[in-house]
C-alpha cells in the first residue's frame, strides 16, 4: 500500500516535469522570434541614433569608408523596393495566368507535370539562379541593350521574377481548387462560358487568397539575397533600369565579412530596416489570409 | 456583337493561360537542361574525391560535400525533437487558444524571415555572443531555427489524424499522459516527421546566406567531430566563391548540376512519402 | 397547352450506369411542372440535361433528342440556351459579391454594361423575385449577408435578371425553413404567368399545392406524367400509388 502511493506520486512528479519540458519546446517558437527580434533591434539601434535616423533612412549616399564617410540607405531601400516591385510586375501576370489554367482548364496529366516542374522550380537553390543569371542574363542584358555591363536591376528583376513564380503558381491555385463548385455552375448555368466563369466568379472569389500569394511572392522577393547578389552589380547607386544596384540584403551579406565599427553597426541597423519591411508584409499576409478564413 | 467580344474574351485569357504554362514549363525545362549540360562534363571522380590544392592545381569539392552532410545530420538531430515536442504541446497538451495562435504565429513569423538575417543573428548569437566562432555548429544552429517551423508544422499535420480512440484507449488502461504521448502519439508522427525532414534537407541543401557568415567558407577535409568546431563551407557557398570570387565556372557548375540532381531527388522523394502515407491513412 | 421543351427517347449513361431510360415528355409553356420521385431516381440528371449541365461530367453519353422551342438543345450554343432556360439550386449559392453584382452578372455576361439599363434590370428582377424591400437599402453588401431564404430569392432574381423563358429549379426549398419555404412557393406560382417552371421536389406536398403537372419518376424511368390533381388522386401506374401513398420512397 505504501509502496503503490509512492510509485503514484512519483508518477505525478514525472507527469508534471513531462509537462514543463513540452511547454518548454512549445514555447520555443516564440522565444527564437524574441530572441531574433531583440537582438537585431539593440544592434541596429545604435548606429542609427549615431547617423540619426532622417540621414540614415534618406541619405542618398553611402560610403562607409570615405574619408568623411556616410551612411545614408536610401539607395538600398529603394533598390530593394523597386526590385520587388519589378518582380512582381512582371511574375505575378505569368504566376496567376499558369495557376487559373492549372486549377481550371488544364486536363489531369498536364496538371501533374506541370505542378511537378513548379515544385522543381522552388527546389532549385538561389545560388543556382544566381549563376545562370551572371552566365546567360548577364552577357544577354549587355548585348540586348549594348551597355558597358549587363549586371543590374534589370538582371535582377528578371531572376526574382522567376524565384517568386512557384510561391504565387502554388498559392494560387489552392486558392482557386477551394472555390466552391456551387458558385461555378450558377455562372455557367447563366449562360457564361467556362472562362468567362473562371475570371469573373472563380478568381473574384479567391482573390483573398490570390493576393496572399502575391505578398508572398513580395517577402521572397525583398528576402532575397544570393541570386541578385550575382546579377545585380552590388555597387551602392540609386536604382535604375540598368544601372549596378545594392540591395538592402545584398548590402548586409557583401560588407558583414569584412566591415567594423561604425559600418558594422550600420549594416545591422540595415538588417533592422529589412526586419520591419519583413514584418509588414507578415502582416499583410496574415490580414489577406484571415480575410479568405472569414468568408 | 456581343459575341464577338465574348469570343474575343474567351480567345485572349485561353492564349494568356496557355502562353503563361507554357512559358514556365519552358523555364523549367531550359534551366535544368543548361546547367545540365554545363555541369555534369565537369563532375569528375577526382573533382567528387579530393580538396581543392593550390599546390596541385587542382580543384575538389569532397570536403563541401562532406560539410554539406555534416550540417544536415547536425541540424536535424538537434531541430527534430524541438521540432516534434513544440508539436506534442500544440496539440496534446495546450489548452489556451491564445497561446496556441500566439505559438502559431511566431512559426510563420519565422518561415517569413529571409536567410540573411538568420545569418546575422545567427553570427551574433552562435559565433560571438556564444563563442562558435565561424563553425559549422554555429551554422548548424542557426539552421535549427530556420526549420523549426517546418518540422514543427508537418508533425501537427500527422498528430491531428492520429485517432481521438487511441488516446482514449490508452487512458482507459491507465496510462498516464506521457506514458500515452510516447507509446500511442508519438509513433503516430512518424511519416510527418519524415516528411519534415525531407523538406528541411531540401531547404539546407539550397541554403547559402544563412551560413555565409555562420559556418564560414573554408574547405579544409575533416571528420564529423572536428569539423563541427571548425569553418567550412558546403555546396551551395562553395559555389558562390568559385563563381563570383574566383572566377572558377566549371567547378560552379559541377556543383550545381549535383544540386539540381540532388533537389530534384528530393522533390521525387517528398511526393512519394506524401502519396505513400497518404494511401495507408486510406486503408 | 403547347409544349414548349419536348424530351423524346432520352437516355443517359454515367459511364457504364443508365441514368435516364428513353425518357419521353412534353412540357407545358407557362405551367409548373413538378418532378418528383425517390433519390437517384434520375429527376434531377433530367431537370440538368435540359440545360445541359450535365455536359460538365466526365464520361456522360446521352442519346435521344430534347428541344427547346422547337430547336435541338444539343445542337444550339450552350450560352444562348442557358440565358434562355434558367436554373436554381438546391443550396442556395449566390457569388460572394454585392447584392446587386449578383443580379447583374447574368446580364453583363450577355453583354448589357450601361448603368442605367443595369439598375432598372436589376430592380425589376429583385422586385420579381419578392425581395425588393428588404434589400433595397443595402444593394452594395455582400450577398452572404443574406439569410438562406433571402439568399435562395436573390438566387431566383439572378436567374430572372437575364430574362429566361424556362427556369428550372432543382429542390429549391430543401435547404430552407417553413417561413422562407412558403415564401418561395407563393412567389413560384406568381412567376408562372409569364415563365414554365420545371421543379424538382422531394416534398410530395409541395408538389401538390404548387403544380400544374407533375412527372414521376423511377429508377431513370419516366412511370407518369399527367395533371397534378389526377395523379395524385386517380394514379394510372401502381408504383405511383404506392409511392404518393408512402409505401416507399
Amino acid at each position: 500500500m505504501e509502496m503503490k502511493k509512492n510509485t503514484r506520486s512519483w508518477q505525478k512528479h514525472m507527469e508534471q516535469v513531462v509537462y514543463g519540458i513540452f511547454l518548454l519546446l512549445g514555447l520555443i517558437t516564440i522565444g527564437c522570434v524574441l530572441l531574433i527580434t531583440v537582438y537585431l533591434v539593440i544592434s541596429g539601434i545604435p548606429a542609427i541614433r549615431q547617423i540619426g535616423l532622417v540621414e540614415f533612412l534618406f541619405g542618398d549616399t553611402w560610403k562607409p569608408t570615405a574619408a568623411e564617410p556616410s551612411y545614408g540607405i536610401l539607395p538600398f531601400i529603394l533598390t530593394s523596393v523597386y526590385g520587388t516591385a519589378g518582380a512582381i510586375v512582371l511574375g505575378v501576370p505569368i504566376g496567376f495566368f499558369t495557376a487559373v489554367y492549372l486549377a481550371k482548364m488544364a486536363p489531369r496529366k498536364i496538371k501533374l507535370v506541370v505542378e511537378q516542374a513548379v515544385s522543381m522550380l522552388a527546389g532549385i537553390p538561389s545560388v543556382v539562379y544566381g549563376l545562370v543569371g551572371m552566365m546567360v542574363l548577364v552577357p544577354g542584358i549587355r548585348e540586348l541593350f549594348d551597355l558597358s555591363d549587363g549586371a543590374c536591376l534589370l538582371a535582377a528583376i528578371v531572376v526574382l521574377a522567376v524565384m517568386i513564380l512557384p510561391s504565387i503558381i502554388k498559392m494560387s491555385v489552392t486558392a482557386l481548387e477551394a472555390v466552391p463548385k456551387e458558385y461555378e455552375d450558377a455562372s455557367l448555368a447563366l449562360g457564361a462560358t467556362p472562362e468567362e466563369t473562371w475570371f469573373r466568379v472563380s478568381v473574384p472569389a479567391a482573390k483573398s487568397g490570390i493576393a496572399a500569394a502575391v505578398v508572398l511572392g513580395v517577402g521572397r522577393a525583398i528576402g532575397e539575397a544570393m541570386a541578385v547578389m550575382m546579377v545585380s552589380g552590388n555597387v551602392a547607386n540609386m536604382p535604375g533600369l540598368f544601372e549596378s544596384v545594392r540591395f538592402l540584403t545584398t548590402a548586409v551579406a557583401s560588407e558583414m565579412g569584412y566591415a567594423s565599427g561604425l559600418q558594422r553597426q550600420a549594416l545591422f541597423s540595415v538588417a533592422l530596416v529589412l526586419f520591419v519591411f519583413i514584418m509588414l508584409i507578415n502582416a499583410a499576409l496574415n490580414y489577406f489570409l484571415k480575410g479568405d478564413r472569414k468568408s | 456583337m456581343t459575341s464577338k467580344k465574348r469570343t474575343a474574351f474567351r480567345w485572349t485569357v485561353r492564349l494568356l493561360m496557355w502562353t503563361a504554362t507554357a512559358l514556365t514549363a519552358a523555364l523549367v525545362v531550359a534551366l535544368v537542361v543548361y546547367v545540365m549540360a554545363k555541369g555534369v562534363p565537369h563532375i569528375t571522380w577526382e573533382l567528387l574525391s579530393t580538396e581543392t590544392s593550390y599546390l596541385y592545381d587542382r580543384k575538389g569539392i569532397l570536403p563541401n560535400i562532406l560539410n554539406t552532410i555534416y550540417i544536415i545530420l547536425a541540424a536535424l538531430v538537434l531541430v527534430i525533437p524541438l521540432g516534434v515536442g513544440a508539436a506534442v504541446y500544440l496539440t496534446e497538451y495546450a489548452k489556451n487558444k491564445r497561446l496556441v495562435a500566439a505559438i502559431e504565429y511566431a512559426a510563420e513569423i519565422l518561415s517569413g524571415i529571409p536567410s540573411i538575417i538568420y545569418g546575422l543573428v545567427g553570427m551574433l548569437v552562435f559565433s560571438e555572443f556564444l563563442g562558435l566562432g565561424s563553425s559549422l555548429l554555429a551554422g548548424a544552429l542557426t539552421l535549427v531555427i530556420m526549420n523549426l517551423p517546418t518540422i514543427m508544422r508537418s508533425t501537427q499535420e500527422s498528430l491531428k489524424t492520429v485517432p481521438q480512440s487511441y488516446r482514449e484507449g490508452a487512458f482507459g488502461l491507465g496510462a498516464g499522459k506521457w506514458r500515452t504521448i510516447r507509446t500511442v502519439v508519438l509513433p503516430g508522427c512518424v511519416d510527418g516527421v519524415i516528411t519534415g525532414c525531407i523538406l528541411s534537407v531540401g531547404r539546407i541543401l539550397g541554403e547559402s546566406a544563412a551560413l555565409l557568415f555562420t559556418a564560414g567558407t573554408a574547405n579544409n577535409l575533416n571528420g564529423l567531430f572536428e569539423a563541427m568546431t571548425a569553418p567550412g563551407s558546403t555546396l551551395t557557398v562553395a559555389l558562390y566563391y568559385y563563381a563570383k570570387e574566383e572566377g572558377e565556372f566549371e567547378v560552379a557548375f559541377a556543383i550545381a548540376a549535383i544540386l539540381m540532381v540532388l533537389s530534384l531527388l528530393i522533390n521525387l522523394a517528398a511526393t512519394w512519402v506524401t502519396r505513400h502515407f497518404q494511401r495507408r491513412k486510406a486503408l | 397547352m403547347k409544349p414548349i421543351i419536348t424530351a423524346k427517347d432520352l437516355c443517359l449513361w454515367y459511364g457504364s450506369a443508365q441514368a435516364l431510360d428513353h425518357i419521353t415528355l412534353d412540357i407545358p409553356e407557362n405551367s409548373i411542372t413538378a418532378l418528383i420521385g425517390p433519390s437517384g431516381c434520375g429527376k434531377s440528371t433530367f431537370l440538368k440535361t435540359l440545360n445541359r449541365m450535365n455536359d460538365l461530367v466526365e464520361g456522360v453519353k446521352i442519346t435521344g433528342t430534347v428541344t427547346y422551342a422547337g430547336k435541338d438543345v444539343f445542337a444550339t450554343d450552350v450560352n444562348q440556351l442557358r440565358k434562355e432556360v434558367g436554373m436554381v439550386f438546391q443550396k442556395p449559392n449566390p457569388f460572394p459579391m454585392s447584392i446587386y453584382d449578383n443580379v447583374a452578372y447574368g446580364p453583363r455576361t450577355h453583354g448589357i454594361t450601361a448603368k442605367k439599363d443595369l439598375d432598372q434590370i436589376v430592380e425589376q428582377a429583385l422586385r420579381d423575385a419578392a425581395i425588393w424591400d428588404e434589400v433595397k437599402d443595402r444593394l452594395k453588401k455582400n450577398a452572404l449577408g443574406l439569410s438562406g431564404g433571402q439568399q435562395q430569392r436573390l438566387c431566383i432574381a439572378r436567374a430572372l435578371a437575364v430574362a429566361p423563358k424556362v427556369l428550372l429549379m432543382d429542390e429549391p426549398t430543401s435547404a430552407l425553413d417553413p417561413i422562407s419555404t412558403s415564401r418561395i412557393e407563393e412567389l413560384v406560382t406568381q412567376l408562372k404567368d409569364r415563365y414554365t417552371i420545371i421543379m424538382v421536389t422531394h416534398n410530395m406536398q409541395q408538389a401538390v399545392r404548387v403544380s400544374d403537372y407533375t412527372a414521376f419518376f423511377l429508377l431513370g424511368e419516366l412511370v407518369e406524367f399527367g395533371a397534378t390533381e389526377s395523379l395524385f388522386s386517380q394514379p394510372v401506374d401502381r408504383r405511383t400509388e404506392d409511392y404518393i401513398t408512402g409505401r416507399f420512397g
